[in-house]
Formats: structure tokens, sequence, C-alpha cells
């Protein structure tokens, strides 16, 4: 059942996909992003990752259409046509594509709990319950054992402000 | 038959990587084939998305729950992809939000965000600040005959 859901949502997804990538209106591509982000936090749901689904749908799905929509307000919202044959960039997807798919047959089939990523995750649901008193193994890993690598990313997120704020100050105003 | 069978049992068990793949290769066309800047930062997010994918797929288990520890359940999928991924998302909007900043101080001082129409000023500027560093020897040359 779960593997239907997941199957239906990621062909949505492949389909809003070309959309984006096809459509001349960048307008039409923000919008149709901003419900991309939404089909994908729904596949994160279903992959169990409830807080990174709730994180897309924040962010992948809000912020990032208002970044995008306020940039559009501020430059244009239509793209010129191509002036160069796609071959080369066509080419190189394709060649790409085709290295991935080779190296992704050799992985373990979806869903299986016997593969060495899964030995160190039981570890921390048995711990975290018991050394923190939290019971989302997420939200505990990240603000206790990871606690200096969410320092970095708030550092990250701040570097940004500064980058865009030095940017678009306004010069002798 | 066993064996086509098999074929297309691996086919669907790999079928979240494979879509992973297709945004991956998406997003890197976008980036390099489209001149427009903003499509170009679209397709960096594709790609990122595609890297979400990649990681979140393998941390499930078929038949487990979200990890939130509860008396009532015994599987769980795997916690750490997601907090890996957690941190990617947040990383990933202040790069994108720098990103649109430069686009918009590009547009202030091209009034384009095309990459071609961009380098040709840039060639024009080019050339015409040649000739007006060529033009005093010259000169020169005309005052000594």
């Amino acid at each position: 059942m779960e593997s239907i859901v997941i199957l239906v949502l990621l062909t949505l997804l492949a389909a809003v996909l070309v959309a984006v990538v096809r459509t001349r209106s960048l307008f039409a591509a923000v919008v149709l992003l901003s419900a991309f982000s939404f089909l994908m936090a729904s596949v994160m749901l279903v992959l169990d990752a409830v807080d990174v689904a709730m994180t897309e749908a924040a962010v992948g799905a809000g912020i990032s259409a208002v970044l995008f929509l306020s940039a559009l307000h501020l430059t244009k919202t239509t793209e010129a046509p191509p002036r160069r044959s796609a071959l080369l960039p066509l080419a190189v997807a394709g060649i790409t594509g085709a290295a991935l798919l080779f190296g992704v047959s050799d992985l373990p089939p979806f869903g299986i709990a016997e593969t060495p990523m899964h030995r160190a995750g039981p570890d921390y649901i048995a711990r975290v319950p018991a050394e923190t008193g939290i019971p989302n193994v997420v939200t505990a890993v990240l603000g206790s054992y990871r606690g200096f690598d969410t320092l970095g990313e708030t550092v990250v997120v701040f570097a940004g402000a500064l980058a865009v704020l030095a940017l678009l100050k306004r010069r002798g105003g | 038959m066993t064996d086509l069978l098999a074929r297309l049992g691996n086919i669907a068990g790999h079928y979240n990587l494979y879509i992973a793949i297709l945004l991956m290769v998406a997003g890197l066309y976008v980036v390099i084939a489209r001149g427009n800047m903003v499509k170009k930062l679209i397709g960096l997010s594709l790609f990122q998305s595609s890297v979400y994918l990649l990681y979140l797929t393998p941390g499930k288990i078929l038949g487990g729950t979200a990890p939130v520890v509860d008396p009532r359940f015994a599987i769980y999928s795997n916690p750490l992809p997601h907090v890996l991924i957690l941190t990617a998302i947040v990383v990933g909007i202040a790069t994108l939000a720098v990103g649109l900043a430069l686009v918009v101080r590009i547009n202030e001082a091209y009034g384009s965000i095309e990459e071609d129409e961009i380098f040709a000023r840039d060639e024009a500027t080019v050339k015409r600040e040649d000739r007006a560093a060529s033009r005093p020897p010259r000169r020169a040359g005309k005052g000594a005959r």
C-alpha cells in the first residue's frame, strides 16, 4: 500500500517536473515549483520523514516561492527564447543519467531493513528516550547529539542574510 | 517468466531512485541549457530536491513508522537521513536567497537577467575600453609628424 502511494506521488512529481522544465514563463515556473515542493513534502511524509516534510512544506513551498516571486517583481517574468542549441546540455545530462542508472542498479531494493545503514538508526532510537527524555528522535539528534552542527547551520543562515543585505543595500541613499 | 517478474520487481524496487535520477538530470539540464538566471536557480532547486529524495529513500522501512518513540510501535524508519536533510533544506534556502539577491543586483547593473545579453554587454564594454586605450599613442604619433 505504502509503495503504491509513493509510486503515484512520484509519478505526479515527474509530471510537474516536466512542466517546470518546459515552460518559458518564469512566473508559471515558480508556481509549479511550489506545487512540486508540496508533492515532495507528501512523498517525504510517506517516507516517514515527518519533520522534513513539515520543513519542506514551509520552506520549500512557502519561503522559497516568496523569495522567487519578490525577485521576479524586481526583475522580469519571461524568459528569452533560446539562442544556442540544446544538444550539448542534453548530451551531458544524458551521460550523467546513464552513469547514475548504472550505479543505482546495484543498490538494495526499496523498504527493506537488512541494509548497512539500518544498524545506526535503531541504536539512536533505543538511546534517545532514556538519555534525553524526548520522544521525537529527529529533534533529539538535531538538538542534543548534533548541536554544533545545528549551530553551524544557524551561522550559514546568518551569513546568507548578511550577504543579501550587503548586496541589496541602497548605495548613496 | 519468473526472470521477467524478478526484473519487473527490481525496477519497482528502484522506482524512487529512478525518479531521483530524473530530478537530478533535469536540474542539471536546466542549469546548463537555460541562459535565464532565475531559471538556473529553479534548476538548482530541482537538483537539491533530488538529493533529498536520494537520502530519504533508503531510510524508509516498509511497515515501519515515523521515528517518534511510542510503546505501541516496534519498527521505526531510520532517523539519521532526516536530520541531515533538515539541515540541507535550511542551508539550501539560505544559498537560494543569496543567489536571488545576486540576480536582482545584476539586473540593476545590466538591465537584464539573460546570460547572453550580459556577456554581449561585457564584450562591448571591453572593446570600447580597448579603443579608448589605443587612441592616445595614435594622437601622439600625429603630433610628432
